[in-house]
Formats: C-alpha cells, sequence, structure tokens
C-alpha cells in the first residue's frame, strides 16, 4: 500500500475514505470517516508551544501506531516579535495507515493560532483544506501587521476553504477560571486546548499527554491541572459543537511495518543513542568535546545526561576546543566525538587534519544547516559536503558518511564509529537540520545484535630492529587496513611521540625527506580509499534508463517522487548513498549503466560535481536551497522532466 | 587537605635516572638556546617525582619549545599551533591516571591560543602549564610576540612595535588560576623547585619559565641573570618569608595603607616588621596580582620569582569523576536496551 501525498488542488482531504462511516466512537453520534493519512500543521507564535503541541501530537500518534513523519520549522530567535511573520513557528506532521516516507508537501489540516500564522501558511494549504483558527487573536492590530487590511476571515479569502473559527483563547480562560490562575498564565494552556481538540478529531490516544503534562510540571501541580484540564476541554469542544460534524481515524499502520517494538524518535536522539551504543559495543568510553551551535546542541545535551553510561561530555570554551578535547581522550583511549554544524566545522578544520596526521580515531558530527557564514541556523541544507571531503589544507582525506532518515541516525553513528576505529581516522557524519529535528518511527533494535566494534590496543613492540632489538613502531601500519596501531598512554614500553609534523613511515619520527612524504601522503589517501563499504543498491523494478541518485536527507522526498512517477507509470532506477567517501565500490558501474542520471541536493550540486569529476558522468543536477526539504510532488515533476528529456 | 591527585599516578617500580626520560631523538634547538637548560631540569627531576614513565604525557603546540615532547621518552603529542591546552584537556580528563604536561611558548599561549589558556585555567583541568616566555617568535624568526615589550622593534616592527605586552603572571591570576609561578632557565635550582612544587599542585599550575632565545632575543633577561644585576632585580618569593631583595638585602615590599597598592621600600627598623610576608596560599590572589605588577615590564627591574599563588580549589576533572559516579549511584549502571526503548513504545505483531 503505497499511496502518496497527493495536493491536487480542491481535493477536500487528502487519502482515500474507505468504508465510511465507521462505528460511532466514544459515545458520540458524530460521522466517523476513514483517512489513510493525514498532513496537519500546527502554527503560531514563537512563544505559543507549537513545537511542543506538534511534539505531543506525534508521541500519541507514535504509540497509536500509525507511521509518521514530522517537520517543525522555527525561527533562529527565541523569541521573535509577536505577532508578526518572521516569528511564526510551525510544526507539520504527516500520519498515515502505511509507510510514508516524508512530512507531506501540503497541509490537510492547518491550526493557526494567530494572523501571522495563518498569513504565513494559508499558501501551502491547497484550497478545501481545513484551516482551525483562533479567532481571539484576530484583532484590527494584530491583522493590520501582517498586513491584513480586512478580516480574511470575512472577507472571502478564505472561500474555498474549511475554516472552523474557534475563540481558543476565550474557551481556554473560560476552562480554567477556577483554578485561580492569572490571565497570561491561563492563556498559556491555549495551545493544549488546540491539542486537545485536534486529538478529538483524529481519535488520538490521550493517556501520554495528560502524563507528560503531570510529569512536565510536576512542581508546579496546578499548572499541570490547568494544562490537562484546557487539553480536555479542547477535546469535549470538539465532541459537543456543532462546527465539528466529523471525526477521522486513520487506522494504525501494522502492515507497513515489520514485526518488533517501536518508538518515535528524531534524528539528533538516534545519533546520540547511535553514540551512546558505539561506546558500548567498542568497549570504550565515550568522550564528547562540544561548543553549542544550532542545530546539533541537543546531541550534547542529550549525552550530557547519560553520565551512568560513562560518557563524559565537555562544554568547551570554542569549536577549536572542543574538537581539541576530544583528540586528546582519543590519544587517550576514548571513542571521542566533536558534534557542531558548518560553522563550527570550519572552525574545527586545523584539528581535524591534524587528527589525519595522528591518525587516531574521531568522529565529526556536522548536523548541517544552511550557509555560508551564520546563514539560516534553524533550517536545513547539504552543503558541508565539499567542505567535509576537501575543507583543509593539504592532502587530508577523511570518510564521509551520511544518515538516510531520523532513525537511521543511529545506524549511521555505529557505521561511523566503527570506520574511525578499525582505520585510525577521523570520520565525518553529515547528518542536517531536517533529519535532526524531524521523527518518525523506530524499530527499536536488540542490543545483542548491535554490530561488534572492539577494537585492540597496542600492548607490545611490533618491530625487531636489526640488531634484534624489539621497539614499538608507532607509525607502523596493518598491511590489510593500513591503520597504524592505537597505544595509548599507561602502556609501558610503548612510549612514542606523535605529532603535526610529517612522520617517517613506520618508526614515526619527524622526517622531511621528500620521498617519505610523498609515500605518507599517498599511503594515507589509500588507507581511506581501501575503507570497506557495502556496494550502493539499486531499486529499479522497471529497467529504467534515468537513474536518481541521492544522498542524505533526501531519501524520504526522492523516494516518495519516484513511487508517484511509477505510480503514474514512468521507469526510475533509484539509489541511494551513505558513504560519500570512499564511495561505494560499484558506483561507478552503477552510474555507467543508465543514460542519464540526476542527482538532487540541498545545495548547488556537490555529489554531483564529485561524481562527474571521478566518473565522468554527465549528471544533472537538481538543486533546491531554500532551507526546507524537498517536496515530494515537485521533485517527482523535476525527475519526470529528466525521464521525458 | 583534598588528597593529592598525583596518587592516582601510578609509580615506576625501579628507580630511575635523568637518561631513561630521554629519547633517542637528536635535540634540534639553536646551539645556546635557553630550552636545553629546561630539557634538562625537567628530564633531571622526573626520576624524583617518581612516575611510571609510561603514565606520563607531554602535550605542546607549534613553536621552538613545542618541540619538547620529542625529546622527552614518554608519550607525547606535537600538536596545532595554540591547542595544546584543549587538547590535554580532553586527555586529563579522560584519564586521572596520566601525569599530563602542556608545554608551549608565549606566541603559543598567549597570542594563538590565549582563549584556550584562560579556560583551562579557570577550570582548574590537572595539568603542568611550563610556558617558556622568550618574548619573541623564534620558530617564524624573529617577529615581536604578545610579551615582547612596547616598541619592539622587529622584522614585522621596524619602527617599533605598537601593542602593550601581556604579563603572563598577571593573566594567569585574572583568568582564576590556582597555582601560578615564574622562573628562569638558568637557574636550575629554582627552576627544579618550582616544578616540584607545580607536579605536587591538583590542578592547573602555570609555570612561567623565563627563556633565552640567543637567536633572536639575546640576553632578553640579562638583568636577571647577571650577577650583580640581579641582586637588585631580582625578587625571591618564598612562603612564609618577608619579601626582600637587593645587594644587602635592604630593600622590602610594602604595603602602601592609602592605596593597597604594593611598594618597594628600603628596609628600615621602623617598617622591618611591616613589610610584606609571602603567603601563596592567601584566599583571594589580590597581593599576587600586585606581586606581579611590581615588575618593570621594559627593564625586568624588580622581578618577582617563585611560586606567587598556591591554592586548592576543585579540580575539573575530579568532579567530572564524581559526576560520573554519582550519576551510577543515582540511576545505575547504563542499560543500552532500557535506554533504547525509552517510555513510549508500542509494538507490532506479525
Amino acid at each position: 500500500m503505497t499511496s502518496q501525498v497527493s495536493s491536487e488542488a480542491g481535493e477536500a482531504l487528502v487519502g482515500e475514505q474507505r468504508s465510511a462511516p465507521a462505528s460511532p466512537h466514544h459515545g458520540t453520534e458524530k460521522e466517523v470517516r476513514r483517512l489513510d493519512r493525514v498532513i496537519i500543521r500546527f502554527a503560531g507564535d514563537s512563544g505559543d508551544g507549537m513545537q511542543l503541541t506538534g511534539d505531543r501530537f506525534t508521541s500519541e500518534t507514535a504509540s497509536f501506531g500509525n507511521d509518521l513523519s514530522t517537520l517543525p520549522n522555527f525561527p533562529a530567535e527565541i523569541r521573535a516579535p509577536a505577532g508578526t511573520l518572521p516569528g511564526v513557528s510551525s510544526f507539520q506532521l504527516h500520519f498515515a495507515d502505511h509507510d510514508i516516507l516524508t512530512p507531506g508537501d501540503a497541509p490537510n489540516v492547518l491550526v493557526a493560532m494567530n494572523p501571522a500564522a495563518l498569513k504565513a501558511n494559508i499558501g501551502d494549504v491547497p484550497r478545501g483544506g481545513e484551516i482551525i483558527v483562533n479567532t481571539d487573536e484576530f484583532a484590527k492590530r494584530a491583522m493590520a501587521k501582517v498586513g491584513y487590511a480586512t478580516s480574511p476571515l470575512e472577507d472571502g479569502s478564505l472561500d474555498g476553504y474549511r475554516v472552523h473559527p474557534v475563540p481558543l483563547t476565550t474557551l481556554t480562560l473560560e476552562a480554567l477560571k477556577d483554578f485561580g490562575l492569572s490571565r497570561k498564565e491561563a492563556e498559556r494552556s491555549k495551545n493544549m486546548f488546540a491539542l486537545g481538540l485536534l486529538s478529538w478529531m483524529y481519535h488520538r490516544p490521550t493517556e501520554g499527554t495528560e502524563t507528560f503534562l503531570r510529569q512536565k510540571f510536576a512542581k508546579k501541580p496546578e499548572i499541570a491541572e490547568a494544562n490537562v484540564a484546557a487539553f480536555r476541554a479542547g477535546w469535549n469542544f470538539g465532541e459537543t459543537t456543532e462546527d465539528f460534524a466529523v471525526s477521522y481515524e486513520v487506522a494504525p499502520a501494522t502492515r507497513a511495518f515489520p514485526t518488533g517494538t517501536y518508538r518515535n524518535i528524531s534524528g539528533n536522539l538516534a545519533l546520540s543513542y547511535g553514540l551512546i551504543a558505539a561506546g558500548r559495543q567498542a568497549d570504550l568510553p565515550l568522550y564528547l568535546g562540544s561548543y553549542p551551535i544550532t542545530p546539533a546542541s541537543d546531541i550534547l545535551h542529550e549525552l550530557s545526561k547519560h553520565k551512568n553510561f560513562g560518557v563524559r561530555t565537555f562544554q568547551a570554551e570554542d569549536e577549536i576546543a572542543g574538537i581539541g578535547a576530544a583528540l586528546g581522550a582519543a590519544f587517550g583511549g576514548s571513542l571521542a566525538v566533536t558534534t557542531t554544524s558548518g560553522p563550527g566545522v570550519a572552525l574545527k578544520s586545523e584539528t581535524i587534519g591534524l587528527a589525519v596526521s595522528l591518525e587516531l580515531p574521531l568522529l565529526v558530527v556536522d548536523i548541517q544547516r544552511g550557509g555560508p557564514s551564520t546563514g539560516l541556523p534553524t533550517k536545513t541544507e547539504q552543503a558541508d559536503l565539499l567542505q567535509a571531503m576537501y575543507g583543509r589544507n593539504g592532502e587530508a582525506p577523511v570518510p564521509v558518511v551520511a544518515p538516510k532518515t531520523p532513525a537511521d541516525c543511529f545506524d549511521a553513528a555505529l557505521d561511523a564509529a566503527r570506520i574511525a576505529l578499525t582505520y585510525r581516522t577521523p570520520v565525518f557524519l553529515l547528518s542536517d537540520g531536517y533529519l535532526a529535528n524531524g521523527s518518525e518511527p523506530w524499530r527499536i533494535p536488540d542490543v545483542e545484535e548491535l554490530p561488534d566494534l572492539r577494537t585492540q590496543f597496542a600492548t607490545t613492540p611490533n618491530h625487531t630492529l636489526s640488531d634484534g632489538t624489539e621497539v614499538f613502531w608507532p607509525y607502523k601500519r596493518d598491511p590489510e587496513t593500513l591503520a597504524r596501531p592505537w597505544a595509548v598512554p599507561g602502556t609501558p614500553g610503548l612510549e612514542h611521540r606523535i605529532g603535526g609534523i610529517e612522520k617517517q613511515d613506520g618508526t614515526g619520527n619527524i622526517s622531511y625527506d621528500p620521498a617519505n612524504h610523498e609515500f605518507m601522503v599517498r599511503t594515507r589517501q589509500a588507507k581511506i580509499d581501501g575503507i570497506e563499504v557495502p556496494d550502493v543498491e539499486v531499486d529499479d523494478p522497471d529497467g529504467a534508463r534515468t537513474l536518481v541518485l541521492g544522498w542524505g536527507s533526501t531519501y524520504g522526498p526522492i523516494t516518495a517522487a519516484v513511487r508517484r512517477i511509477r505510480r503514474e507509470g514512468g521507469h526510475i532506477a533509484q539509489a541511494h548513498l551513505r558513504h560519500l567517501n570512499p564511495f561505494p565500490k560499484n558506483l561507478g558501474e552503477v552510474l555507467k549503466r543508465y543514460e542519464k542520471v540526476v542527482i538532487p541536493e540541498m545545495n548547488l550540486g556537490q555529489l554531483a560535481t564529485l561524481v562527474r569529476a571521478k566518473y565522468l558522468v554527465d549528471a544533472r543536477s537538481h538543486t533546491q536551497v531554500n532551507g526546507m526539504p524537498f517536496k515530494a510532488e515537485q521533485l517527482a515533476a523535476a525527475l519526470k522532466e529528466v525521464i521525458d528529456a | 587537605m583534598p588528597e593529592p591527585l598525583l596518587h592516582l599516578v601510578p609509580k615506576a617500580e625501579a628507580a630511575q635516572s635523568m637518561k631513561d626520560f630521554k629519547s633517542d631523538q637528536e635535540v634540534r634547538w639553536c646551539p645556546g638556546c635557553g630550552d636545553y637548560a629546561v630539557l634538562a631540569a625537567v628530564q633531571g627531576f622526573m626520576p624524583e617525582l617518581g612516575l611510571a614513565k609510561e603514565n606520563v604525557v607531554f602535550v605542546s603546540g607549534i613553536g621552538c619549545s613545542s618541540r619538547f615532547p620529542y625529546y622527552m621518552n614518554t608519550y607525547g603529542m606535537h600538536s596545532i599551533h595554540g591547542r595544546a591546552p584543549a587538547i590535554a584537556t580532553g586527555l586529563a580528563t579522560s584519564r586521572r591516571d596520566l601525569s599530563v604536561w602542556v608545554v608551549t611558548g608565549d606566541g603559543d599561549a598567549l597570542s594563538i591560543g590565549g582563549n584556550h589558556l584562560i579556560h583551562a585555567l579557570r577550570r582548574n583541568v590537572n595539568l603542568k602549564i611550563l610556558l617558556f616566555n622568550n618574548r619573541i617568535y623564534g620558530l617564524t624568526k624573529g617577529q615581536y610576540s604578545p610579551t615582547s615589550e612596547l616598541g619592539k622593534i622587529t622584522k614585522s616592527t621596524p619602527m617599533g612595535s605598537l601593542d602593550a605586552p601581556f604579563n603572563p603572571v598577571s593573566l594567569a591570576l585574572g583568568a582564576e588560576a590556582s597555582f601560578v609561578a615564574r622562573t628562569v632557565d638558568s637557574d636550575r635550582k629554582h627552576l627544579t623547585e618550582v616544578l616540584r612544587q607545580a607536579s605536587e599542585h591538583n590542578g592547573t599550575a602555570l609555570v612561567e619559565i623565563y627563556q633565552n632565545c640567543n637567536i633572536f632575543n639575546d640576553g632578553a633577561f640579562e638583568v636577571l641573570k647577571d650577577k650583580d644585576q640581579a641582586k637588585e632585580a631580582v625578587i625571591r618569593l618564598e612562603h612564609g618569608q618577608p619579601i626582600r631583595f637587593g645587594a644587602e638585602n635592604e630593600k622590602g615590599v610594602l604595603r602602601d595603607p592609602a592605596t593597597g597598592d604594593l611598594q618597594v621600600v628600603t628596609v628600615t627598623p621602623e617598617n622591618e616588621s611591616r613589610i610584606l610576608v609571602h603567603d601563596a596560599h592567601a584566599a583571594t590572589p589580590t597581593t599576587a596580582f600586585a606581586l606581579s605588577r611590581l615588575a618593570d615590564p621594559d627593564t625586568l627591574h624588580q622581578t618577582p620569582i617563585g611560586v606567587f599563588r598556591s591554592v586548592d580549589r576543585p579540580v575539573y576533572d575530579t568532579l567530572m569523576a564524581e559526576q560520573l559516579e554519582t550519576a551510577v549511584e543515582r540511576y545505575g549502571k547504563g542499560d543500552l536496551g532500557q535506554l533504547l526503548t525509552g517510555n513510549d513504545t508500542w509494538t507490532v505483531v506479525g
């Protein structure tokens, strides 16, 4: 069952209606319709709690068993000026009774908490979509602030939409009038009223949210109860008011998922867990050296909570010290990590080069965001690929691994750790803002089935001099992997010095010898080129002539676009890269099988540049740099153009 | 007294000699460089410390002094410019069984690496930082450094440098350093005594070593080394002793009751009882800072050497280790399966 998001104008609700009406629900006599998927967007001021509302709806949806995908979208300012367009924060959630790949192109339902939220988001809602507006916020001044001369609720500009005007603030205040809260305090629960209403509309379970609220406000029980009351009032409002005549069911996506226990997980959380798991599987203490930066800081926050796993987190004075401390810990035998975003990578470059020269394992996690410079801190982009590949002085090759979905960040972290530990090298893990904050269901792995990442420290001399003396040579390599031995301080007899100056092959002593330098540069490159990575798989059921090649977080939109094309009878092959350096060994052969190769990226064609240079393939680039992930429909149209060209 | 952190580092099983700490690498400093004296002093002091040499690590940045680790037969890392304190912080905080030493210079520590130095000091990471101060850039062939005197004529400042110098001791005290000392390369006995105290200190110890660059800034510290001039120029600080100096020990340091500042006076029977007694363990760094300001930055007259300050305060690595232990006590040893599962799950059956 691969019905995809469609957004034809005029379609009232995306998705097929199966057996409507279903049996009455919760004693209501209202009609219940069954849908196969829904896209909801909550939008409000950045202080309105839209992210929390979206998170809660997501949790309810996850525990109900739908497949889901989310797209939080918020400004970089913590509290942008109230009621303005730049201050709008939104959270989009796509959920379904089958497997889905993206947070959806266009919302079926928009919850707009104020005029700014309506104005900023209405363009994305197809005609026929439902709009729930908080009418209390539609005062003249608030509307004028965003350029509404007349009320869009009355001037006919929302004709064609199904508008539900709800005085959310008034209703919330009314529901909480006995709580003895100030107006301001009580008003803050209006997001929970909205959540309650939407939870009723879509038959979401509610226990989780009530438990969550009581835990979150454990120290302020009256606030907890007020939020619970607002949440219930929202639910009851839906059930009793005539304006909401229909509620909807989206059945659990049981058939879409393999057997197992599931949870909802965001990319940054999955990545954090992947790092902790890698430490356990390597039997090494995990050490994070980091400096706060959006959108990577959540990994620092998360890892700092797990000290009982022996995880050390060091919030450094700057990006350079973050990676410096990590490298120092790596020298001492930790599984060392630094987390950052593009601007931080720029600052860390020299130390990454040192790690290349020292040949120590080190994970460099780059949660990409819009650039250059400060760019778009809270928006997504894939424009650090060439920085990861080449952003250092000298020949300093670094493996690059990219996760493709939020949950995949877990496996990608383990894979990056495998490469770092096996080959004694820094490794880039290139996630991005979309993966970091987006979430999806994750089949919780059995820890006993996680890969074994254990590595051997050197403990004895590894070389015999001509006079028979046994010595330790820090740069005598494993002939298969070309990795050098990792001898940690505290190991008697293996005392040695390493540094960023060119080293003599074997001994590691300083060497300026031209032939030695040539040999070392080529050997370091050969080590990275020789890293074992699995072949890239091609999905090509129809023998297509066009291949779409992607990497990283574009997996969801590309796959959704490919499904659309095939559903409409088109032929296209799909391949997705996890390993950008080295490329899978079969990539060249795969590329040459196709007449046309198209590479969609959220940059100006960085993978395309690499592919064209390495394989002399006339790959076409399809690019987008608007801070948002591709929309499946637009991408499908772009791919179709290539197919038809 | 807190537990000496040095006890966490394993001791050598057999007696050691200076030779044990010499690596097989040829020393490549310029003949006559002050670095040789410091290297010899450190290699000579290490057997006295008696640590298992595999548990000793020297980390350096970039510059002449930063070649130091190559010559020590211990573990070592010659890193990149200015970053040694950061790298050493990662090592020391993850491996409390190591004795971690940072070797740096005035350019490395105070210019490109100034940020890391001050933050290591404020955190009080268990590091021993040897700051070789020759008041010049040696490895890049003679540009002025952040400790060069104002108006210094160098290749990059033919009309004289324009920026006022840092006083490394003042800087360290301002950065909340718990141990700050100054010594001179040529005074092996004094240098060794300072190293001894630094090594025993819990937390970051900053030792500024005046070191002669005989190629690009020869004689920069001559006034402190020349026997006759030194009597007038050097103030030897000893904890618990009145601060006095001079050819006839006729000079002393007094606190000006009006300003609270320190001044050098000729000792008389009237003021002798009020001559300042050095207290390296004073609760506040105020007097230590005032002492660091006595020296004339141009002539180096009235330069105090010795331990300015040595106080116990929480050590970052210890606090970090304690938090890990507390977390295990509070939540039990981490269970990965439990963590991955979390609180909100659902099950799909086939």
